[in-house]
């Protein structure tokens, strides 16, 4: 079969932070550089980042990238690779600095310096008190983001392909990359895009699960690329959650809530809190709280038809104080739960944000498979795993991986094309041939299941069987589930076939990315019989040799899935950083 | 409105926030097959705003500096009711 080629010196998929990033590396590189994108680039998922980007510019007090690198590796339960977090956190203040030159508006302090604000676990002097480190643009940094990197792209004549979906890694016989094939939405045709260096920007997967605060477009497609193309996924096992989203939506109800004195609920209308934390009750830490929401459910004390979340009251609060205290609570709950919370309790579950594994790569952005680099592949931000979150993320780093690795990655890249022979090699039709055949598929099928039914299934799987605290015989049989449900997704049918901005089609498509993303994710959980970050399992316990369930002497390392066989191998973690002394283990507490 | 721009306008309702995607599911299933060629092309116009403004005009944060929009915004709201 015959598909049209188009040929670049680099291609890029996903136009968030890190896509945008690494395209105007590439572009004013003089490179010609295409991003291929399913929405509008400032559209991307970053836009809903609001907290900040972290930097030791010490613009308000002392600040030292040490401490950063220090915050980063306890906040990551030391599963982070030091090495790339050296990187990030020295290059920190250089791509925050070059951000500002690009036009981005950040807050100031009146002497015209970038302003720094406080956050979580944001520490001076190795943890002793906090610093502040985060520049922000209002509420807005993402967005902001996006807004300065995209114009600064069109500026550097980037060629951007908005509305196109990639669907799957060329590769050659030897396993080098060679491109993607994509589609264009508006005409469901279906391209080469040919290159001498190809990175992924895709962002997460969030949308495994029922409750998750990413928007609908975060279907891991990377992800499920490059496991189809026999990349394993890193550390999928971990997933940073809130605990209180709005059940069945995912928009989150700050914990401000119970700080005003909202109590959560079970079916019997008991008020559980008291039980897990007899002093702290509501306003116990976050994966106290979790994890108590999540034991209620599973023990049959949930609430609703299916009995898959609980309640946070505040009815019995001054309807005065909720609409002057809490009106955007308010507001969403009768938008996203139908409920007014000063009549009946808000239905809420722990809630799906981040994810913390992806696509293995060293800190030049460079995928690495058996401790090579695969030629030609790079990945980075959410879907890339460098790793700098580790086994949970620390506030703030998720746009500083964006900026640091989407430039390093261009890096890498320019570096490699400027060496690669000048002509593209003949092109591997094998996997052109598979991604054809898979579309094709879809077209045929009939009689199967529907793309619906298949990814509530899916969703409701991880949400119960691998939620925010996970318990060692619900992940066993979710094992099972989940390999049902990818039986399912194999026969998915779409009713319309046509050929223009078939949403159904996209969707099927983004399901069979999002069903590797779950495999991984539940296979992975079932295997680390540890506590670690946000892995939390009931039967980890916490022993003086194994402190809050973590059990170095044997899960000091990385998880490596792959989709063939659901083979699981594990590489170690990198402890050595690139200048300094390792960061060395210790129990992590705040 | 011809087939090719309602279904990508369909498909532009897909943003980067997830507030926007869930309040314009039901206004895309119930409210969108009624409206007229007029009404259409102008929510694809607000379909062009930054997600932060969009969501900010939904949910009555801030005031649509556009008077032409206003409308098709407080549509929106309304179908979430």
């Amino acid at each position: 079969m015959s598909v049209p080629v188009r040929k670049f010196d680099a291609v890029i998929v996903g136009a968030g932070g890190a896509g945008l990033r690494a395209a105007l590396q590439l572009s004013e590189a003089g490179l010609k550089t295409a991003v291929l994108s399913k929405v509008f680039p400032t559209r991307s998922h970053t836009v809903a980042a609001q907290g900040g980007v972290s930097a030791s510019l010490g613009n308000s007090e002392p600040d030292h990238w040490h401490w950063h690198m220090y915050d980063t590796v306890k906040g990551s339960d030391w599963l982070g690779d030091q090495d790339a977090i050296e990187f990030m956190c020295r290059e920190a203040p250089n791509v925050v600095v070059e951000l500002e030159h690009f036009g981005m508006p950040f807050d100031r302090n009146a002497d015209g310096s970038i302003y720094q604000r406080p956050f979580g676990g944001h520490m001076s002097n190795f943890g002793e008190k906090p610093v502040r480190r985060a520049c922000a643009a209002a509420d807005r940094t993402g967005h902001a983001m996006l807004h300065a990197l995209y114009q600064r792209n069109v500026r550097a004549n980037t060629q951007f392909f908005v509305e196109w979906m990639a669907l799957d890694l060329v590769r050659d016989e030897q396993g080098n990359v060679q491109g993607v094939v994509a589609m264009e939405m508006e005409t469901s045709e279906v391209y080469v895009f040919q290159a001498k260096a190809t990175l992924f920007a895709t962002g997460g997967a969030g949308r495994i699960f029922a409750s998750s605060t990413n928007a609908f477009i975060n279907t891991g497609d990377g992800l499920g690329m490059a496991a189809r193309a026999g990349i394993p996924l890193e550390d999928m096992e971990f997933w940073q959650f809130h605990p209180t989203g709005v059940a069945g939506a995912g928009v989150l109800i700050t914990e401000g809530v119970r700080g005003e004195g909202g109590i959560l609920r079970n079916s019997a209308g008991e008020r559980f809190m008291e039980r897990y934390a007899p002093n702290a009750k509501d306003l116990a830490s976050r994966d106290v709280v979790s994890r108590a929401m999540v034991t209620e459910i599973n023990e049959g004390r949930g609430c609703g038809p299916n009995k898959d979340h609980v309640l946070l009251d505040i009815t019995h609060l001054d309807p005065e104080v909720i609409k002057s205290k809490l009106p955007g609570i308010r507001e969403i709950s009768i938008k996203f739960a139908n409920v007014d919370p000063i009549k009946a309790p808000i239905p809420v579950v722990p809630t799906c944000h981040y994810q913390m594994g992806g696509i293995p790569t060293n800190y030049k952005g460079e995928v690495i498979v058996d401790e090579k680099p695969v030629t030609g592949f790079y990945a980075a931000g959410e879907v890339a795993c460098a790793s700098v979150h580790g086994a949970n993320r620390l506030g703030t780093n998720s746009l500083l991986d964006l900026l640091v690795f989407g430039k390093s990655s261009g890096n890498s890249m320019i570096d490699f094309i400027k060496t690669a022979p000048k002509d593209l090699p003949v092109l591997a039709m094998a996997d052109v041939e598979r991604s054809l055949a898979r579309v094709e598929r879809l077209n045929q099928q009939s009689n199967g299941t529907q793309v619906n039914d298949a990814r509530a299934a899916m969703q409701a799987t991880m949400q119960k069987h691998c939620g925010v605290f996970r318990f060692k015989d619900m992940l066993a049989e979710g094992v099972a589930k989940i390999l049902e449900v990818e039986k399912m997704v194999k026969t998915i049918e779409i009713a319309d076939k046509s050929k223009t901005f078939n949403t159904a089609r996209l969707e099927a498509l983004e399901l069979e990315n999002l069903i590797e993303v779950a495999k991984a994710t539940m296979i992975s959980a079932d295997a680390r019989t540890e506590s670690r970050g946000a892995h939390v399992r009931d039967d980890a316990e916490d022993t003086p040799e194994r402190p809050n369930g973590r059990d170095d002497a044997n899960w000091l390392k990385h998880t490596l899935w792959h989709r063939d066989g659901n083979q699981l191998k594990y590489k170690p973690v990198t402890m050595k950083p690139l200048s300094v002394d390792t960061i060395a283990l210790k129990t992590r507490s705040y | 409105m011809d087939e090719v721009e309602l279904k990508r306008i369909l498909w532009r309702s897909r943003r980067g926030l997830l507030e926007l995607d869930l309040q314009l599911e039901r206004f895309v299933a119930e409210v969108l097959p009624t409206l007229s060629d007029t009404e259409l092309a102008l929510y694809g116009d607000v379909l062009l705003l930054p997600d932060q403004d969009f969501l900010a005009y939904v949910n009555g944060a801030s005031a649509c500096p556009d008077a032409r929009l206003e409308p098709m915004i407080e549509r929106i709201r309304a179908a979430q009711r």
